[in-house]
């Protein structure tokens, strides 16, 4: 079974290809698929009339207790030949609906694939949420077919509406269904339905599955989306809206029946929805003049009978059931592929414009003529078996209550009177000469239908015509699943053709008189239609429920967006004081005891922190108020020493000389002062906030603190470190291999951040042409300026203008500039076992580079590094997620480390971890990221300046601010 | 553990700083209020590893007398990412200045476009404010028949000449 749908996935995937490369005949190849399904499900067809089942099991989240449950039994059998057998014909069908060059073909066929697949696990499905996963699959797929491709806005519309009444009623379902599993203690279907428990749990998750159900299948109220999907190409109609997507519901109801019929509430609900909409169903279809329509119409109608029938939960009902929804799935998708037929070849669907077309269309007329009388109930065909079953059983049994059985079997025969005169209607209209009209209308077919466009519908129609004297056939499938319910007329009726004289088969004659006097009298019956009819609808209800959610939508966003990040952040801190605020205050357990310090010195540079950082309020002056902040950070440095962490020092004192850095880069575009923008209120309240802030994240902190009891996690991480890592820094060892994946996500960021700052300034491209030293330009400018000094102590420093030289600078970088990479070096392979490792490494780095822009400029950089920056952290990168896909291989967990300890002949014992090469990806990263930033906010903004370089905006460009 | 005095302290007035400095409109305040915040909270949880021990290297101290490596570890990458951040703000703030000359937080335009709007897509309006060609053919019966459009038009539209029928072509109700 799982490769059947394995089958169809493949098909779905495969799909939009093999229509561009082989037209619309790849429609023929896809058409294979569900016939692959239709075969196997018949060669299982002696197992389940047996009595068995086919079951196959995959776990699929063990944790969550959810498998892949598949289970062929006699109903979903019928079903599935169905779905299958539907689905093959109708892309059969495709083949020639479309034309040759129909761009929306290929999407068309991978959606209309997957749908076939979607519905075949639907009924296949014995576990509660894989159904609820398939129901859902289908409401998207059917989703994506009604909207085409999403130009027409009728089509869009109709999309969005069925998805969200099916959607809505697909959550109540799933609520339904863990509530019913809940109480049942099984998620098997097979299991809920043989043992459903009981309760008012079970008859509140009863009535929340039967709402799935309910919009599904358009039962009244929800019954308008179908009409409104007949925007979707007339394939998808016949299959989604006649033969299978409607039909989930039905299927639902007569999967649960029986084991859920005698819940409180299950035949009210099921029985009177059922037949009112019915009769609203035929009522409606009756006025339609677009055919399309009427058999939409007359679909709901349909679809109102077949819930009365399986949802009874009576043996007698349950068969004819079945057999109608057979019924019903061959005639009705016939009837649609008619309409098609004649849409492609008409270009007209409006029967008042139709005339004569029988004659033209011989063929198509037999076959829309024999799905008719299935449809309206005459024998020999199938529709007459089935509704003949249906008012025997009634008339006899049927269900407990005889009130009950009589109100519902006049309901079902005014019902089928109005099938048969809509049917009548439907006839007249796409074959019948009408008068008024010029005998043929209209005068020319625009593509007279070939064989194989008309052979699906042939099909369906003649399995209809064999299928009645047949029908005893049938007999062991529909007894196989509705012998699980009781019986409650004298005796079981088997499905057959002709049972003799009985009060059933003048019931049928009744329902064809009244439908031919419907029919005969239509003129007045429609004038009396227009007359009673009222202006309000259940689709104008959905409309205006949507734009008053729309409404509220956009009122309540106004009411709560007023567009000032001040103020957003200032609820989001308020809520933070409000919340764990009042809870630290009323409910958190105080320290009893509190130390002063580790160390006075500790007071004494947290006062400077301290200061500094207040100091950065009241400071106007762009750049003093950068420098105090730094000053503040430094201080943290010094506090993060004190407390026993020098790698945290080490690369705090770096990330504060290098923020410094890129501050200056940036200030130096920007004016010297803050301009001051808030009221003397506003700061109030922010002060107000922000002190509270404060106490609260200082309490928090002690009381957290205070709070702590378990042992830290980190006791093990030094022996680990040393025996696990082959490191003796602890904390290096925790970067690269402990918590290894936390730094793979930390460096991906800061390659984020590196690529962002890039494209803020380059814009249009990664980052610019490495600024090269050009020697024609050089030259040039050295005759210019024969004041600067001959000797040049760096690579590129001519390049600049001689009163932004700095002799000392140059000669310092020239001096240190190795030194300074050596020892990033230094402390990148030193890392493991002593204060360093890739950041530090990576920032020592960065400072030699950041020496060199300074003392010589943009081109100076560029043969510095003369490298792309995206390339430094692409290959950092790679190497870092390449060691653990490396341990991957090896056997290991991913980022595992492994120790490899050999003796060279000069070198000694050498101990390479692999990890190392961990570190050396965070290295080449952080290098990478404070080149982007050199090349970016420096190098760049200096080409700006020297070239004039105007805002990048092409005519006609408008910023908006 | 037994919490210090200095370290609280220290923490807080930062936080408080930070959020002054954050809620302001200027773009390098906020940026400034940012690196406060990040130093506040780093000290925070390097606060919550206890007492202040020796470097966490093996061999140099007994894993006793260690700091806790964990908030350590942790603290090491938030720094780092911070500067990374803090350039991307700053790249923001030159961008910022570059195109507009400005450097604050400004109202968010379309956050009040959001306010003000009182209509709905066409996506989500009444059917019979549609133009009849995009109405969903189902809704060509419920109500009124496609026969009484040109009556219903002159009802609404009166004064308009009749041969006007497609103006205008959405009607939307007055609210």
């Amino acid at each position: 079974m799982l490769a059947v749908l394995v089958l169809h996935v493949l098909a779905a995937v495969l799909a939009p290809v093999l229509v561009r490369w082989w037209g619309r005949t790849a429609f023929l190849v896809l058409a294979l698929v569900p016939a692959t399904g239709f075969g196997w499900v018949l060669t299982r067809l002696p197992v389940v009339t047996g009595g068995g089942a086919v079951t196959e099991t995959v776990p699929w989240v063990p944790a969550l207790d959810l498998a892949i449950a598949l289970r062929l039994d006699a109903l979903a059998l019928l079903f599935a030949l169905l779905v299958t057998g539907v689905g093959a014909l109708v892309l059969v069908y495709c083949s020639r609906y479309f034309e040759p060059d129909d761009d929306g073909a290929a999407r068309f066929a991978g959606n209309l694939t997957a749908f076939a697949g979607s519905m075949l696990g639907l009924v296949l499905a014995d576990d509660l949420l894989l159904l609820y996963v398939f129901w859902e699959l289908t409401t998207v797929f059917s989703f994506l077919l009604i909207g085409g491709t999403g130009t027409k806005l009728a089509a869009r519309r109709a999309a969005s509406q069925a998805l969200i009444l099916t959607t809505a009623g697909g959550l109540a379902m799933l609520v339904g269904l863990i509530m019913i599993g809940e109480t049942s203690g099984s998620y098997l279907l097979s299991e809920v339905v043989a043992a459903p428990g009981s309760g008012p749990f079970l008859v509140a998750g009863t009535m929340l599955v039967l709402a799935g159900a309910v919009t599904k299948s358009a039962m009244i109220p929800f019954h308008f989306w179908l009409p409104a999907a007949m925007e979707a190409p007339t394939p998808v109609s016949a299959y989604l809206h006649a033969a299978a997507m409607v039909k989930a519901g039905i299927y639902l109801v007569a999967r649960f029946a029986p084991g859920f019929a005698e819940v409180p509430g299950w035949r009210p609900v099921v029985l009177g929805l059922g037949l009112a909409t019915m009769l609203v169903g035929g009522y409606r279809a009756l006025r339609q003049n677009d055919l399309k329509l009427l058999l939409a119409f007359g679909t709901v109608s349909q679809l109102g009978f077949l819930m009365v029938l399986v949802g009874a939960g009576t043996r007698e009902l349950a068969a004819a059931g079945l057999a109608m929804t057979l019924a019903h799935a061959l005639f009705k998708s016939t009837l649609f592929l008619t309409v098609g037929v004649i849409d492609h070849a008409t270009g007209v669907r409006d029967l008042r414009l139709l005339s004569g077309l029988g004659r033209r269309l011989p063929v198509l007329a037999v076959i829309g003529g024999l799905a008719g009388a299935s449809m309206a109930g005459l024998p020999p065909l199938l529709g007459f078996v089935g509704k003949e079953a249906a008012f025997t059983a009634l008339w006899e049994g049927g269900l407990p209550d005889r009130t009950a059985a009589v109100l519902v079997l006049t309901g079902l025969v005014v019902g089928s009177a109005l099938t048969a005169g809509y049917t009548a209607r439907f006839l007249w209209g796409a074959f019948a000469r009408k008068g008024g009209l010029p005998s043929t209308a209209p005068a020319e077919l625009v593509h007279p239908p070939g064989r194989l466009f008309l052979a699906a519908p042939a099909v369906l129609a003649l399995t209809g015509l064999v299928a009645g004297p047949a029908s005893s056939l049938l007999e062991p499938l529909v007894a196989g699943y509705a012998d699980r319910m009781p019986l409650l007329a004298p005796e079981a009726e088997k499905l057959a053709l002709w049972h003799g004289i009985q009060p059933a088969l003048g019931l049928s004659a009744l329902t064809l008189l009244g439908g031919a006097a419907l029919f005969a009298a239509r003129r007045r019956v429609f004038r009396l239609q227009r007359r009673l009819a009222v202006g309000a609808s259940a689709d104008e209800g959905y409309w205006n429920t949507m734009q008053a959610l729309d409404r509220l939508a956009v009122l309540v966003t106004g009411t709560t967006q007023r567009g000032s990040l001040p103020a957003y952040l200032g609820t989001i801190l308020v809520v933070v004081l409000a919340l764990p605020g009042s809870v630290l205050l009323f409910l958190a357990p105080w320290p009893g005891e509190w130390r002063a310090w580790d160390t006075p010195i500790q007071a004494l540079v947290g006062a400077v922190v301290v200061i500094a950082a207040l100091l950065a309020l009241r400071i106007h002056q762009r750049l003093s108020a950068v420098l105090v902040v730094g000053v503040s950070g430094y201080g943290i440095a010094v506090l993060f020493a004190l407390q026993g962490a020098p790698d945290l020092a080490l690369t705090q004192f770096l990330v504060e000389t290098l923020t410094l850095v890129v501050f200056v880069l940036v200030l130096r575009k920007l004016p010297k002062d803050i301009t001051e923008r808030h009221r003397p209120r506003e700061r109030a309240v922010r002060g107000v906030i922000a002190v509270a802030v404060g106490l609260v994240m200082a309490a928090a902190g002690a009381v957290a603190l205070g709070a702590r009891t378990a042992e830290p996690v980190s006791l093990a991480y030094p022996d680990a470190a040393y025996d696990l890592g082959g490191g003796q820094n602890v904390v290096n060892v925790t970067l690269v291999d402990i918590r290894a994946w936390d730094t793979l996500g930390e460096i991906s960021l800061l390659v984020v951040a590196a690529t962002g700052i890039a494209s803020l300034v380059f814009l249009r491209r990664r980052t610019g042409t490495v600024d090269r030293l050009d020697p024609v330009r050089l030259a040039r400018q050295e005759k210019r300026s024969r004041r600067a000094p001959r000797r040049q102590w760096l690579a590129a420093s001519a390049a600049l203008a001689p009163e932004r030289r700095s002799v000392v600078l140059e000669v310092v970088t020239r001096v240190l500039f190795h030194s300074i990479v050596v020892f990033s070096l230094f402390l990148l392979f030193s890392g493991h076992n002593q204060p360093g490792g890739g950041f530090a490494g990576g920032l020592v780095a960065g400072f030699a580079l950041v020496l060199r822009y300074l003392a010589g400029g943009r081109y100076e950089l560029g043969e510095a590094a003369p490298v792309d920056p995206g390339l430094l952290l692409g290959m950092g990168l790679l190497l870092a997620g390449g060691t653990g896909v490396t341990g991957l291989l090896l056997g290991a967990e991913v980022l595992e480390t492994a120790i490899l300890e050999t003796a060279l002949p000069v070198l000694g014992d050498v101990k390479l971890v692999t990890s190392l090469f961990f570190d050396v990806g965070v290295y080449l990263i952080v290098v990478g990221l404070v080149l982007d930033i050199l090349r970016s906010l420096g190098a760049e903004l200096d080409r700006q300046a020297d070239e004039h370089d105007p805002i990048e905006t092409t005519p006609g460009e408008v910023i908006a601010r | 553990m037994t919490p210090t005095v200095v370290l609280p302290v220290v923490i807080g007035a930062l936080y408080a700083a930070g959020v002054y400095l954050l809620l302001d409109r200027s773009l390098t305040r906020v940026l400034l209020g940012f690196l406060v915040l990040g130093n506040a909270t780093n000290l925070l949880l390097l606060s919550s590893g206890g007492p202040a021990g020796l470097a966490p290297i093996v061999g140099y101290a007994e894993p006793a007398e260690m700091s806790d490596p964990l908030p350590q570890a942790l603290i090491l990458t938030a720094i780092v990412i911070t500067f990374g951040i803090a350039s991307f703000v700053l790249a923001i703030i030159y961008r910022s200045w570059r195109l507009v000359r400005q450097e604050v937080v400004g109202v968010d335009e379309e956050d009040r476009r959001v306010a003000r709007r009182s209509g709905s897509d066409a996506d989500e309006i009444d059917p019979d404010d549609l133009a009849p060609e995009d109405r969903s053919a189902a809704h060509a019966d419920t109500g009124v028949g496609d026969e009484d459009v040109v009556a219903r038009l002159e009802r609404d539209y009166a004064g308009i000449p009749s041969d006007d029928v497609d103006l205008p072509p959405t009607r939307r109700r007055r609210r």
